[in-house]
């Protein structure tokens, strides 16, 4: 009866089982086919296929049948602190996250800025400060990358004691990857003349609280863009409007949004973020400082938390990968909560510092299962096993609120466990 | 959805090679003078500090008066704005609080965050002396300089923090 290859326990299917021309698995495929006993009842027209639709808007937005697909929001009321809007993964697929969900933090609401009176200074250590407007910007040879960002606290409820009970956008909304295009900032500071004594720089929004992050020259000069697009149209109010630095593979804070200001400087500025927010309690007492840099990771997207599956039978099991150090080289799930592995297909292009999704075809006999993914990076990193992840990073002594943030840069891995019932919890394995 | 192949990769390096090794020069020259409205930014040894002075009498006051709604009496906080005094030893949890006290390494930094943020709703409105003595105030009600102590330009840097050496650089190399 099982005509396909299974490569682990209950029920992880060969990765290749479904991909199209690929013979060895062809009679498989038509003798699960063939499996099926539902019956379809006969077709008909809609009223929506027999009358004149409505007019087109000039900006489009989703079908109202998809009006659940938001981002959920901390701060709604825009009381006088910080605000996260989460983006809903378990809603959406593919590498790109449309604009209107990216996901957003502001520490002091979102300004409001007309682009035509913004400006952005380069100065400190250089030859000569110089002064940027964005129209003169938008005349520079420009190039144009995937990448993730990702809030250096994204995922902070995984480090509760017990598994909270919650969807992906909830552990992981802090996190999304687009194609963003701007300026490298090379050219800029090329432009200004670097002091060679210079080693970091002080990159600044233009918001109220001028938010400040200490950045290492070296990476101003190797991948650092002034980004001006986010998905081909300009970058959202949330997501810096009208620029933004983006230093690939670094802690989302320090791809400072309203970019107004860069200093060259010759030692870090200790910002109050780098000092202060973004710096890691260990167990024992001492704190992680200038982590920047997020590690590989990865997140069951479908099926998780909130999904139900209907019945014994096919899904498809997949997610997101993601590493500051690169690309994703490998992916392993596992439906039996890690005692058995099979490797997911990598959705093509496996881009650097970007999503890749992988996918696993999987056939759910009906028995409990707990699923996990691990993905490995191109430089050699690793997801750690959760045990191995708590030794040296510690957890929290009670679970704590799901919005909060008892520690940062969590990228162990996340467990869903499916019952009998097909209904989905978050669980440790 | 295939919307890059290795061919298109390849074009973007080369544009990225390309745009790197010369710049079209359309940013305008501007002077330091001109720049020091922004220039807001404090070096842990000093570099930016401005004149002026303050101590924690005189800053008690305009700490009642300015940010008591936020952070509480005496900096022991509320719903609306974090704990700036006190706080359990950073090493009883990996989710301790952090306070100026317990957690900061540098007294620069606190300086810098209230002159560029504070007070919420109207940052940089506050002298410069006036940020000096609530700097000066909550360093004194950590206990980590007198009461009596002013703080300016030449004395704040040399204020040790109790947690200035509970760090640990994570990735050396990248730095």
């Amino acid at each position: 009866m099982d005509k396909f290859e299974v490569v682990a326990g209950n029920g992880l299917l060969h990765r290749r089982a479904f991909l199209r021309g690929s013979s060895a698995f062809a009679a498989a495929v038509t003798g699960y086919a063939l499996a099926r006993t539902a019956t379809a009842a006969p077709l008909a027209d809609a009223p929506w296929s027999r009358e004149m639709g409505a007019v087109m808007p000039p900006v489009q937005v989703p079908s109202r049948f998809e009006k659940q697909v938001v981002r959920t929001l901390s701060n709604p009321n825009n009381e006088l602190r910080n605000s996260h809007a989460r983006t809903p993964h378990q809603m959406l697929q593919g590498t790109i996250t449309p604009a209107s969900l990216h996901f957003t933090i502001n520490h002091s609401g979102v300004p409001d800025i007309d682009p035509a009176q913004h400006k952005l200074v380069i100065h400190g250590m250089v030859r000569q400060p110089v002064v940027f407007t964005a129209e003169s910007l938008s005349r520079y040879p420009m190039v144009s990358r995937m990448a993730f960002v990702e809030c250096g606290g994204n995922s902070a409820p995984m480090f509760s004691n017990e598994p909270i009970q919650a969807s992906v956008q909830t552990l992981h909304g802090l996190v999304s990857s687009s194609e963003w295009t701007g300026v490298p900032l090379a050219v800029l500071l090329d432009e200004a003349g670097v002091d060679p004594k210079a080693k970091w720089f002080i990159a600044e929004g233009a918001d109220s609280l001028a938010l400040s992050r200490s950045i290492p020259l070296k990476k101003g000069l190797d991948d650092a863009m002034v980004a001006l697009y986010q998905n081909g149209e300009r970058l959202m109010p949330g997501n810096g409007y009208p620029m933004r630095l983006l230093v690939p593979g670094y802690e989302g804070n320090m791809n400072v949004k309203f970019l107004r200001r860069i200093k060259l400087i010759d030692q870090p500025a200790m910002s109050y973020y780098e000092s202060r927010t973004y710096s890691q309690i260990l167990p024992g007492g001492k704190a992680y400082r200038f982590y920047f840099l997020q590690e590989v990771k990865s997140f069951i997207t479908h099926p998780s938390f909130g999904h139900a599956l209907k019945g014994p039978g096919f899904y498809e099991i997949s997610g997101v990968a993601y590493s500051g150090n690169g690309r994703i080289a490998k992916v392993l799930v596992s439906a039996d909560g890690g005692k058995s592995w099979g490797e997911a297909a990598l959705q093509e292009p496996v881009l650097p510092k970007a999503f890749t999704r992988f996918r696993m075809p999987w056939r759910w006999d009906g028995r409990p299962v707990v699923l996990q993914s691990r993905a490995w990076d191109e430089a050699g990193g690793v997801q750690p096993l959760r045990a191995e992840f708590v030794a040296q990073r510690g957890e929290t002594k009670k679970p704590p609120n799901p919005l909060g943030f008892p520690n940062q840069h969590y990228n162990s891995l996340t467990s869903w466990a499916v019952d009998n019932k097909g209904e989905i919890k978050h669980v440790y394995a | 959805m295939s919307t890059l192949n290795p061919l298109s990769a390849l074009a973007f390096a080369l544009a990225w090679s390309a745009a790197v090794a010369e710049s079209p020069g359309l940013g305008a020259r501007i002077s330091e003078a001109d720049i020091a409205a922004w220039d807001i930014s404090i070096l842990p040894d000093g570099t930016g500090l401005p004149a002026g002075s303050g101590t924690a009498a005189q800053g008690a006051p305009i700490f009642a008066a300015k940010c008591a709604m936020c952070h509480g009496e005496a900096g022991k906080g509320s719903p609306a704005g974090n704990v700036l005094v006190g706080g359990a030893p950073v090493s009883s949890a990996i989710e301790a609080t952090k306070t100026i006290g317990n957690f900061w390494g540098y007294s620069t930094t606190v300086f810098d965050f209230i002159r560029r943020a504070m007070p919420f709703q109207q940052p940089r409105t506050l002298t410069d002396s006036e940020a000096y003595a609530l700097t000066a105030y909550l360093l004194a009600l950590n206990k980590i300089i007198g009461e009596n102590e002013s703080m300016n330009a030449k004395t704040l840097p040399l204020v040790k923090m109790p947690n200035r050496d509970g760090f640990i650089i994570r990735f050396p190399d990248r730095i």
